[in-house]
């Protein structure tokens, strides 16, 4: 790897401190991802602050206000905390998607956030909870709508001095449940052709959708709301008609290209289908 | 800086940029932990820190330092094999062996957690592995035996 100054700070403001600090500082949660793009140039960093030792980047909790997961706690503390696991499905779903085991027990959810690939697994699931990003700098702290904070292949909204806190996925509603697939050609240790996290909350007296959240991966500079998808939804009664129109609708918001893992073509097909599963899903758990 | 191997506390001086595979192999001279693809892709760097499977060749040293780590050469007690290794030797589970210490580890994790898993969450806890001698009919029977399901066949 090129030579690069290294810090691992226990607390918040030691932490603010060195992302102040000139030059290029990238955080390091697991590694998963920055090792590998460090070690082949595809990032560079003249400090590497790692961040897993911050008490409040390993908050998981659940509160009155929602779900917090600090941004360095691990995919497999969260895939088995007990209400990710009875609620909050699409992002259990994804968590054990991601890499394999090995990685699962290193990787963090802010490092896949912050990452920002177009292909980042949990990143759909958390935009169909409406997930919103808790961001800290020495100025103070700010929220972002996970919605608005990707900028582009790797890029993020985030600003110099700025570091990801933590992850708020709103209280679940009676009636919900979420859900994510992806596509691709083997089960493990792969990149998604396409992604898909779905969310619905039904009004249990007539079936009719009172809330839809739909985003895609990997088929788009960055992961997507399908909204034309959430609107056709929202307000009428999730028959598998309506979930077929969806489905079509979500093609709507996707942007493939053409590369080695599929065709743009072959992706807004996927898209389609992953979306009509994903729905058929949450309405199979709402059912239970 | 500080490391834990094998219950040996020890204090190696290194460079932040070294991953704990480079200092575990070269600065330590445990060679058991293999270098694959040094990108977290092939499982031989498999070591285990405070437990849990984690790949060293993208594990920055000074991340693993304080915390406690095994390497295949520590898995034993003693003279003893670990009742992974030796059902991977009862069953020949490699061929080159390349990935083997990989292998062991995340099963001894796997086990460790679950002492009955299913073939299913064997297969699964073994998918980031790559065995490209094909040992895997072997390597899951193997695991199998060494679990609380399993005994001699």
């Amino acid at each position: 790897m090129p030579e690069f100054d290294f810090a691992q700070p226990t607390s918040l403001n030691d932490a603010l401190d060195l992302f102040a600090a000139d030059g290029e500082v990238r955080a390091l949660v697991g590694g998963t991802d920055i090792v590998d793009q460090l070690k082949t140039g595809r990032r560079n960093a003249d400090m590497v602050v790692d961040v897993k030792r911050i008490p409040e980047l390993q908050r998981l909790e659940l509160t009155d206000d929602g779900l917090h997961i600090g941004a360095a706690r691990n995919l497999t503390d969260i895939a088995e905390f007990p209400p990710v696991v009875s609620d909050y499905r699409g992002l259990a779903d994804s968590s054990l998607l991601i890499g394999s085991w090995q990685i699962q027990n290193r990787a963090g959810l802010g490092g896949n956030v912050c990452n920002a690939a177009p292909s980042g697994d949990t990143i759909p699931a958390l935009l169909s909870h409406d997930t919103v990003a808790v961001v800290a700098s020495k100025s103070g702290t700010r929220e972002i709508a996970l919605s608005d904070f990707f900028a582009g292949p790797g890029q993020t909204v985030l600003q110099k001095g700025e570091i990801l806190v933590e992850l708020v996925l709103p209280l679940m509603q009676e009636n919900s449940a979420s859900s994510y697939l992806r596509f691709i050609p083997r089960n493990e240790m792969d990149i998604a052709v396409v992604g898909a996290g779905s969310f619905v909350q039904l009004n249990p007296s007539n079936n009719t959708v009172l809330k839809a959240r739909i985003a895609l991966a990997s088929v788009a500079p960055t992961p997507v709301r399908a909204r034309a998808a959430e609107e056709v939804l929202e307000g009428n009664a999730l028959t598998d008609d309506l979930i077929e129109m969806a489905a079509v609708a979500a093609v709507e918001s996707a942007t493939p290209i053409t590369d080695v893992r599929g065709s743009a073509e072959y992706r807004r097909e996927l898209v389609k289908v992953l979306t009509r599963r994903t729905l058929g899903i949450c309405r199979d758990r709402i059912n239970g | 800086m500080h490391l834990k191997v094998n219950d040996e506390s020890l204090e190696v001086a290194v460079d932040a940029e070294r991953t704990l595979l480079s200092v575990l192999r070269h600065e330590l001279g445990l060679m058991g932990t293999k270098y694959g693809c040094g990108e977290g892709n092939c499982g031989a760097c498999t070591v285990l820190i405070d437990g849990e499977a984690t790949r060293s060749c993208i594990t920055p040293v000074t991340s693993a330092g304080g915390r406690e780590i095994t390497t295949i050469e520590g898995l034993a007690n003693g003279d003893e094999l670990h009742p992974v290794q030796e059902a991977f030797v009862e069953h020949t589970a490699f061929q080159c062996a390349y990935c083997t210490s990989g292998f062991i580890m995340s099963s001894a994790a796997l086990l460790d957690r679950n002492p009955s898993p299913s073939d299913a969450q064997i297969q699964s806890a073994l998918s980031g592995h790559i065995c490209r001698c094909g040992a895997y009919g072997r390597i899951l029977k193997a695991v199998k035996s060494a679990s609380g399901e399993g005994g001699a066949e």
